[in-house]
């Protein structure tokens, strides 16, 4: 394969297929925190770092 | 016992090759590095066999476990004032090469002029400064919300030892000379080896703790220390990939050339600010923030969807360092469209944090450390709108290669990084030592006003400075020719050099009250003042209203 077309085969990859995989992981990733059910998990999260308040 | 062998005898042969090192050095510079690892190497025999733990020994023998039921905390500790120190070190090259643009007769050839000393000055504050306050709060962030002891000490105190060599190698090549031009990767090949080693035994102490953590959620911090901690690595690894000259010398020629070493160069150069100075950053403030404003944070959905943004748009960012270069267009544009779509996530962690203190906005008022926060996250706003417009490519025609870029930058670091790394300077100083409180929160509120006004000095100049600068060099005459030659530009300028010196020296007169309180912190000194708010109370009016006396008539 020549460079010519080794880098016309990545630049078409990156905008077809490749830009589509990155979307969906990233709409995943991104909605991942408002399944049902994650409300919970969430508030634990963020309020866990108050449990040892005299800091060890 | 045997460890201590071990590790005495990994330090002698350490030692022994740095010898080696110095004697066959194909240059000056090769020698006086191997001469200083050399020296690390001797130190750390030292340490090794004075200080052996013997009693620790003991235990193990029995197989008494470290007591589990505290952080460890020591080079935490360490970190705190090695980013103190090296702030300071920092600072005071930033103002001593703005004097230098001012006043070019402070130019000391050849070891101290300005093109050693800037790089000195960016990885003193960036990687010293900025990477020490990282690692430190990263130790302690991790420990606090894992609930779990650091893993592997050890290596947790080679990490902070190995950086500080690391600094110092680097810091000392630049006076020397040694650079491979990269900006913000200067350092030559084997102090880029070395950097490897240390990140990648970084990464093994952080990712070890998280894995022993005893709560089941991973706090948002951890997830920026994280992403900041493996993609440096990356970043470090893929910019560095060159080929030394000699295996004895300090010069080497890179594997990417032309517009491709550029771009690499450029990839490593923005995300360095995307994962190095913004997400390690935004972990501290993940932390720090809800800790000092005693709320948890605002939206904990939000950060994880900002969280994924950033990841997923800084990384395509770095093009817009190339604009009108050699560098495809459609790179070009594919870098302005993703800085300019980073300004959402950007702000999504801006707004996270400031309304952190939504039902404690009083706090701004009474909390001096809280203010530092909150002017850093608003710094970080600002600079965050700032950088998507600037890598527009018609704005940036005119702002690129200009002082408004640098305006940009300290907009950036000196109140998003600095005021963030201050406030957590002061968090942490009172609870490492196990102080009452601070030695004094009057100094905390004199360090917030002049770094503030510093900044405004700084950034206010570049702004006029830059635009000035971009405007002269653009400007045609009817003829077709340009009409300002460069050293007219420079002449144009130097109120603005002069004005931008003296917010870097308010900035540095901060840092210096800094190092006052902290230094009294830690010797267990109160300043005994008036508390920062209180209302006000006059004992002489606390009385009961008493009815006016009528007036008397004369008696006649």
């Amino acid at each position: 394969m020549s460079d010519h077309s080794f880098y016309d085969a990545l630049r078409h990859l990156a905008d077809s297929w490749g830009l589509l995989i990155m979307m969906f992981v990233f709409s995943v990733l991104a909605a991942w925190p408002f399944r049902p059910g994650a409300r919970e998990r969430n508030e634990d999260a963020a309020t866990m770092i108050f449990k040892d308040e005299n800091d060890g | 016992m045997e460890t201590v062998l071990t590790r005495a005898g990994i330090w002698l042969v350490i030692l022994i090759l740095a010898i080696a090192g110095m004697a066959l050095a194909a240059d000056g510079p090769f020698a006086v590095h191997m001469g200083i690892v050399g020296i690390a190497a001797l130190i750390a025999l030292w340490a090794t066999v004075t200080r052996a733990d013997y009693s620790a020994q003991a235990n193990a023998i029995l197989r008494a476990p470290a007591d589990q039921s505290r952080y460890d905390d020591d080079p935490i500790r360490w970190g705190v004032i090695a980013t103190v120190f090296w702030g300071m070190a920092g600072f005071a090259a930033g103002l001593l090469i703005a004097l230098q643009l001012a006043w070019p007769i402070l130019n000391l050839e050849p070891w101290a002029n300005f093109g050693r000393l800037r790089p000195l000055h960016t990885s003193a504050v960036i990687f010293a400064f900025g990477g020490n306050a990282l690692i430190a709060s990263s130790f302690y962030i991790v420990q606090r919300t894992c609930r779990a002891r650091l893993a592997f000490p050890a290596l947790a105190r080679f990490v902070f030892w190995g950086y500080q060599l690391f600094i110092v190698l680097a810091a000392t090549g630049y006076l020397m000379g040694v650079t491979q031009g990269k900006e913000y990767a200067e350092p030559e090949w084997y102090t880029d080896w070395w950097l490897t080693v240390v990140w990648v035994s970084y990464l093994i102490v952080f990712v070890g703790t998280i894995v022993k953590r005893s709560e089941p959620h991973i706090y948002v911090a951890n997830w920026f220390f994280l992403a900041f901690i493996l993609t440096v690595a990356m970043l470090h690894v893929v910019n560095n990939l060159d080929m030394p000259v000699s295996i004895t010398g300090s010069r080497s020629y890179p594997l990417f050339a032309g517009v491709q070493g550029a771009l690499v160069q450029w990839w490593y150069g923005h995300n360095a600010v995307g994962f190095f100075l913004t997400a390690g950053f935004l972990a501290m403030m993940y932390y720090f923030v809800p800790k000092q404003a005693e709320r948890p944070i605002y939206s904990y959905r939000l950060s994880i969807i900002h969280f994924w943004s950033l990841i997923f748009l800084y990384i395509w960012a770095g093009p817009h360092h190339l604009h009108y270069t050699a560098l495809p267009d459609w790179a070009q544009t594919l870098g302005m469209v993703f800085s300019v779509m980073l300004w959402m996530p950007s702000w999504g962690g801006m707004i996270n944090g400031l309304m952190t203190l939504n039902g404690a906005w009083d706090k701004v008022r009474t909390d001096p450390i809280i203010r530092m926060m909150v002017m850093s996250l608003a710094f970080y706003g600002m600079s965050t709108f700032e950088g998507p417009m600037m890598s527009i490519k018609s704005v940036n025609s005119l702002s690129h290669y200009t002082d408004w870029t640098i305006g940009h930058v300290h907009s950036g670091a000196l109140g998003w990084n600095g005021m963030i790394t201050f406030a957590a300077i002061y968090f942490l100083t009172p609870r490492l030592w196990n102080r009452e409180r601070l030695y004094s929160l009057r100094m905390v509120n004199w360090h917030f006003w002049l770094a503030t006004a510093g900044i405004v000095f700084y950034a206010a100049s570049m702004w006029v400075s830059g635009v000035t600068q971009g405007l002269m060099w653009r400007q045609y005459g009817a003829d077709g020719y340009l009409v300002n030659s460069f050293a007219e530009t420079v002449a144009a300028l130097h109120p603005m050099f002069i004005l931008r010196a003296f917010g870097g020296l308010l900035y540095l007169a901060g840092a210096v009250i800094m190092v006052v309180n902290v230094w009294a912190t830690i010797a267990g000194r109160l300043r005994t003042e008036k508390p920062m708010h209180d209302a006000a109370y006059d004992a002489q009016a606390d009385r009961p209203a008493i009815a006016p006396r009528p007036v008397l008539a004369p008696a006649n």
